[in-house]
């Protein structure tokens, strides 16, 4: 049995933890209000990018002027996973049901004997898939020092993919992150991004595919675009991944703060009824003294 | 005199909407050189150079906008500018463009082949002409 001073001691930890997880509530909130803002102000551009893609990968066909990106090696043996998770935890189960989905991925390939090669996109991927896969990382970025994911760092990542696959570094590209359905649910995806998979082509543009001039020629546009389809991609899984986290992180927290609220309960509870038998105990040892004499 | 009718112009960049609404003339920096688009234009479709966008709105007001590549798809009642970044032409820092000129040059010492070479060569002279346009000596 715990003494008085030590249940005091113990309701003033807990409550000075809940003031910390209400702040990193509160703190969770308004980044997550800022993400998807981002999120939201970024939805233009790729939707318009898709649109324009379908259009035009139609003109183009899958004749052999269509790149490399688009039509794959022709082969399937290795495979490159570029797993973007956060970089913070105390977010609840965001950034291991991101790992899981990879690593049952992972684990499918190597089994059926492909070559799996992974690229970390935030700490706690990595740390999570190097206990099992550490030879198979070629390659990590650390957005820990980015404040706010901007489409630079999502440039560089799809640069980076684009290089290995010139270079025949890898045959299929797939990209997994989380998608932000609401604050209480996200769900892990993953998304092949080489071989590009065009779009379906939405028949209400301009009523019919008009026929375009194309400046250079089609081809050479769709080579300049695919590469910049692949980044908006990663962009878009990055600003997915932030609003996730947050709204993940939010939940997390009023969790961590209603079981501090009930634990705080809990032990006044017993302080007071500590206290009480204590009492209690003195006035009988008073009364059986008066009794005594 | 007949007014110029107009048309939906939208500019884009992976951040955000920059602008939309109803304009009588743009000006784009093609690839292919600069090209003036109004209402009923043939449908095109673009790659974009760095340079500046000049754009027209229908009330009469100009604005200019810095854009680093990109494309335009272009139909006879609009025009959507994808831009890769685009900055107003009042927010652009001449450490911005100092900054991709020193990275293309970067990239420009790793670069393998003759035709990332020559890609990234263009890409320079147009970044340091845009220098030149936007930051007056």
């Amino acid at each position: 049995m715990p003494s008085l001073k030590d249940l005091k001691n113990r309701i003033a930890s807990v409550k000075a933890t809940q003031k910390i997880t209400k702040a990193m509530k509160m703190v969770a909130a308004a980044k997550l209000r800022r993400a998807q803002e981002a999120a939201e102000a970024a939805r233009p551009y790729s939707q318009r990018m898709s649109a324009v893609l379908a259009n035009i990968a139609q003109a183009v066909g899958q004749d052999d002027s269509a790149p490399r990106l688009m039509t794959g090696t022709g082969k399937d043996q290795v495979h490159l996973l570029v797993v973007c998770t956060a970089e913070r935890g105390l977010c609840g189960g965001f950034n291991s049901q991101i790992a899981r989905l990879a690593r049952d991925h992972t684990r499918k390939l190597l089994a059926s004997g492909k070559t799996v090669k992974i690229i970390c996109v935030g700490k706690k991927g990595f740390d999570i898939l190097r206990r099992e896969f550490a030879p198979l990382i070629i390659d990590r970025v650390d957005l820990r020092e980015v404040k706010r994911v901007g489409f630079e760092n999502a440039d560089q990542i799809g640069r980076k993919v684009i290089g290995l696959f010139e270079k025949g570094e890898f045959d299929v590209c797939t990209l997994f992150y989380s998608e932000f359905k609401s604050v209480i649910s996200q769900i892990p995806t993953a998304l092949q991004l080489v071989p590009a998979s065009a779009p379906a082509v939405v028949a209400e543009t301009t009523g019919a595919t008009a026929i375009y001039d194309y400046e250079p020629d089609a081809a050479a546009i769709l080579g300049d675009l695919i590469p910049r389809n692949i980044s908006v991609q990663i962009f878009r899984a990055l600003l997915e991944n932030v609003a996730g986290e947050m709204g993940a992180k939010m939940s997390a927290m009023d969790n961590a703060t209603r079981n501090a609220g009930e634990m705080i309960n809990k032990l006044t509870l017993s302080y007071n009824r500590q206290r009480q038998a204590q009492i209690t105990k003195e006035l009988i040892e008073i009364i059986s003294g008066a009794e005594a004499l | 005199m007949v007014m110029a009718d107009n048309f939906n112009f939208e500019l884009v960049s992976p951040e955000r909407l920059l602008v939309s609404g109803s304009v009588s003339e743009v000006v784009i920096p093609a690839t292919e050189g600069e090209m003036t688009v109004m209402a009923n234009h043939a449908p095109t479709m673009t790659t974009i150079k760095p340079g500046v966008v000049t754009v027209k709105f229908a009330d009469g007001k100009k604005d200019r906008y810095v854009v680093f590549g990109g494309f335009a798809d272009i139909i006879p009642t609009g025009c959507t500018l994808l831009a890769e970044s685009a900055v107003h032409v009042d927010d652009i820092k001449s450490e911005d463009i100092t900054r991709r000129i020193e990275a293309a040059r970067k990239e420009l010492e790793h670069a393998a082949s003759d035709e990332h070479k020559f890609g990234i060569e263009t890409y320079l002279a147009e970044l340091t002409t845009l220098n030149g346009i936007v930051m007056p000596v």
